[in-house]
């Protein structure tokens, strides 16, 4: 299923965030989305969900496959979060609830979306724990968020937003807060899953090191527009926008290789 | 945080439930802080100036010393200090709290008689301030900066800034002198008689006696001095809880259980609640603390037969084992409470139990 979003406009408490977005994603191809902090990349994403702060005004087309998301009621749009749109948010120490077991936090939106019961959910979960690859998936089903690293419990989100198979997924800035040993990991782990479940993923990040190591198209935002899209090849060697050029001669050494994160991504997919 | 490796920590030790091995430490450091509290009260109580042989003696008696030492050595009172603190925590042991001066009677039985009074005022002041505390301050906090949010600032703020003693002998004279809807003073109606008595609580026992009749006047008679006694709690309750509230909806894990779509009551109760109730039960205890020493003038002008008074009438006579006997109870509440606090840290946050 595609995601579209069109003209995408946001002004919170009279300023305006967003001033009219487009971007496109498709399933199995993950979609960079790049820019300063500030440019509206973290907005974008909470607006497909509808999840943006309150006083918050949304103008434009939000379009997942046939369905208009903007205008759609509470209780659909509901049903939409989690279980066709899913979100991977930037700090696991946070997104995760402290007291909630990491087994409760799995299934809990499985047996309302899907109305599994308790046996099926918990298999299920189990099932999606040995997927992003956490050791020890029958016990990790019990434990509590803190008993796990950062990247372990990035990892347990990742599942979470997975559980429900959704069609898209949204992660904002999945790595910023992971060291940088373990944002590979986690990067692949993200690409993987997209190629092997056929998702749409938008990747929200501000590092163009993980960019150009997973990405297969980049659109790159600056004040609440985007500047510059197309494939992840043409923005990072050739960009034709000044700004995409001045991020990246910013970068350390400018030259925007795939080194910082070196994610193998099969050329086949 | 940056992660440093990518291993799951295993639990650090093995063997007893966490939970139970959390119970054990607390109740053995609470035993610990009663044997503090049995030596507090009994330094406190001899420390204070004023002589319980000339409170307790007429004038006449006071004249002659063959009197005065009889009556020392009868309670007592020749022996040196800390032989004295020994024998009190001896007996405190055994359950036997010494002789009471004025009633002539062991102020374990007089405590028995007055101390479930006390609780079953106190505990339902508690429980009302719970409910209705807890339930406006998550009002509150849903609607904020609406009606309802300043409606309940206004209710709050009056309960917290009122005196308790005032607002005793207002609702004493609207409720009724006035419009007689409430039963005046005492625990029950004298003329139905009374359960017999297996808690010390009207109302419980009632219940057990099969005594329909009992309890609704038990209930009437508790209903006003138990809501004078918690309008304080009800608004500090309040606005904690509404600030405690706002603060876990900015959470992160809040936004991500939106993001999983699951029902608003789900998102409320499972991840709002539970973590504001940390701050909440702090609050709480401490409150309930300061809710124990309004029941004095409460049961002063309700003229419930509780603890508050036996205390009063206790220390006016320098009664020195019933003032002793009642400090013990009063810190006694207090270490339960606490323990009680410290048990639901550990019960509702995983992180404190399996430290």
């Amino acid at each position: 299923m595609t995601l579209d979003i069109t003209d995408l406009k946001v002004t919170i408490g009279g300023k305006e965030i967003l001033r009219g977005v487009d971007l496109s994603l498709q399933e199995g191809r993950v979609h960079g989305l790049a820019g300063e902090s500030g440019s509206g990349k973290t907005m974008t994403g909470l607006a497909v969900l509808g999840l943006l702060p309150h006083g918050s005004r949304t103008t434009g087309s939000i379009a997942l496959g046939e369905r208009e998301l903007l205008t759609l009621p509470p209780k659909e749009l509901n049903r939409v979060r989690g279980g066709e749109v899913a979100m991977v948010f930037q700090d696991p120490a946070t997104s995760l609830h402290p007291m909630l077991t990491i087994g409760k936090q799995l299934t809990e939106h499985m047996r309302h979306h899907l109305g599994l019961d308790k046996r099926e959910a918990r298999r299920r979960a189990v099932e999606l724990l040995g997927k992003v690859r956490i050791p020890g998936a029958e016990e990790a089903y019990g434990r509590f968020p803190h008993q796990f690293s950062g990247g372990m419990r990035q990892r347990i989100a990742i599942a979470i937003a997975l559980a429900c198979s959704p069609k898209v997924l949204i992660a904002d800035e999945p790595t910023t807060a992971l060291d940088v040993t373990v944002q590979a990991g986690v990067l692949r782990l993200l690409r993987g899953l997209c190629d092997e479940l056929g998702l749409a993923v938008l990747l929200v990040t501000h590092d163009l090191g993980v960019m150009s190591a997973v990405a297969d198209e980049v659109s790159v935002m600056k004040d609440g527009l985007v500047v510059e899209t197309g494939p992840r090849g043409q923005v990072l060697r050739e960009p034709a926008h000044p700004y995409t050029r001045s991020l990246l001669d910013s970068l350390p050494d400018a030259e925007p290789s795939p080194e910082p994160a070196p994610g193998p991504r099969s050329e086949d997919s | 945080m940056p992660a440093t490796d990518d291993t799951p920590r295993a639990p650090r030790r093995r063997g007893a439930h966490p939970l139970a091995r959390f119970l054990i430490r607390r109740i053995l450091l609470a035993l610990l802080l009663a044997w503090g509290i049995t030596l507090v009260t009994f330094v406190l109580t001899n420390l204070v100036p004023g002589d319980p042989v000339a409170a307790n003696l007429g004038q006449r008696a006071l004249g002659d010393p063959a009197i005065v030492a009889q009556w020392r050595s009868q309670h007592g009172l020749d022996k040196p200090l800390w032989e004295q603190y020994l024998l009190h925590l001896q007996g405190v042991v055994h359950g036997d709290l010494g002789t009471s001066q004025q009633s002539h009677r062991p102020v374990s039985q007089d405590l028995a008689e007055f101390v479930p009074a006390t609780l079953e005022l106190a505990g339902a002041a508690i429980l009302v301030s719970l409910v209705l505390g807890v339930a406006f301050g998550v009002i509150a906090a849903l609607r904020r900066d609406r009606l309802a949010d300043h409606a309940l600032r206004v209710l709050s703020l009056i309960g917290i800034s009122v005196p308790t003693f005032w607002l005793a002998l207002v609702a004493f004279y609207v409720f009724f002198y006035r419009l007689q809807i409430t039963p005046g003073s005492g625990r029950v109606d004298a003329a139905l008689g009374s359960a017999p008595a297996v808690t010390g609580l009207q109302t419980v026992d009632a219940l057990l006696a099969g005594r329909g009749d009992i309890f609704g006047s038990a209930v009437g008679h508790l209903i006003t001095p138990a809501l004078v006694l918690a309008l304080y709690t009800i608004g500090l309750l309040t606005r904690f809880t509404r600030s405690a509230v706002l603060e876990v909806l900015g959470q992160d894990y809040v936004r991500a259980a939106r993001a999983k779509g699951l029902p608003g009551r789900t998102i409320l109760f499972r991840y709002v609640l539970r973590s504001a109730l940390v701050p909440i039960i702090t609050v709480a205890g401490l409150a309930f603390g300061s809710l124990l020493s309004g029941t004095v003038l409460v049961e002063a002008i309700f003229a419930w037969p509780g603890v508050g008074q036996y205390a009063y009438k206790s220390a006016t006579t320098l009664d020195l084992p019933a003032v002793m006997g009642v400090g013990l109870v009063v810190g006694v509440v207090y270490l339960v409470i606490n323990l009680i606090v410290d048990v639901l840290y550990g019960v509702i946050d995983p992180r404190v139990r399996l430290q």
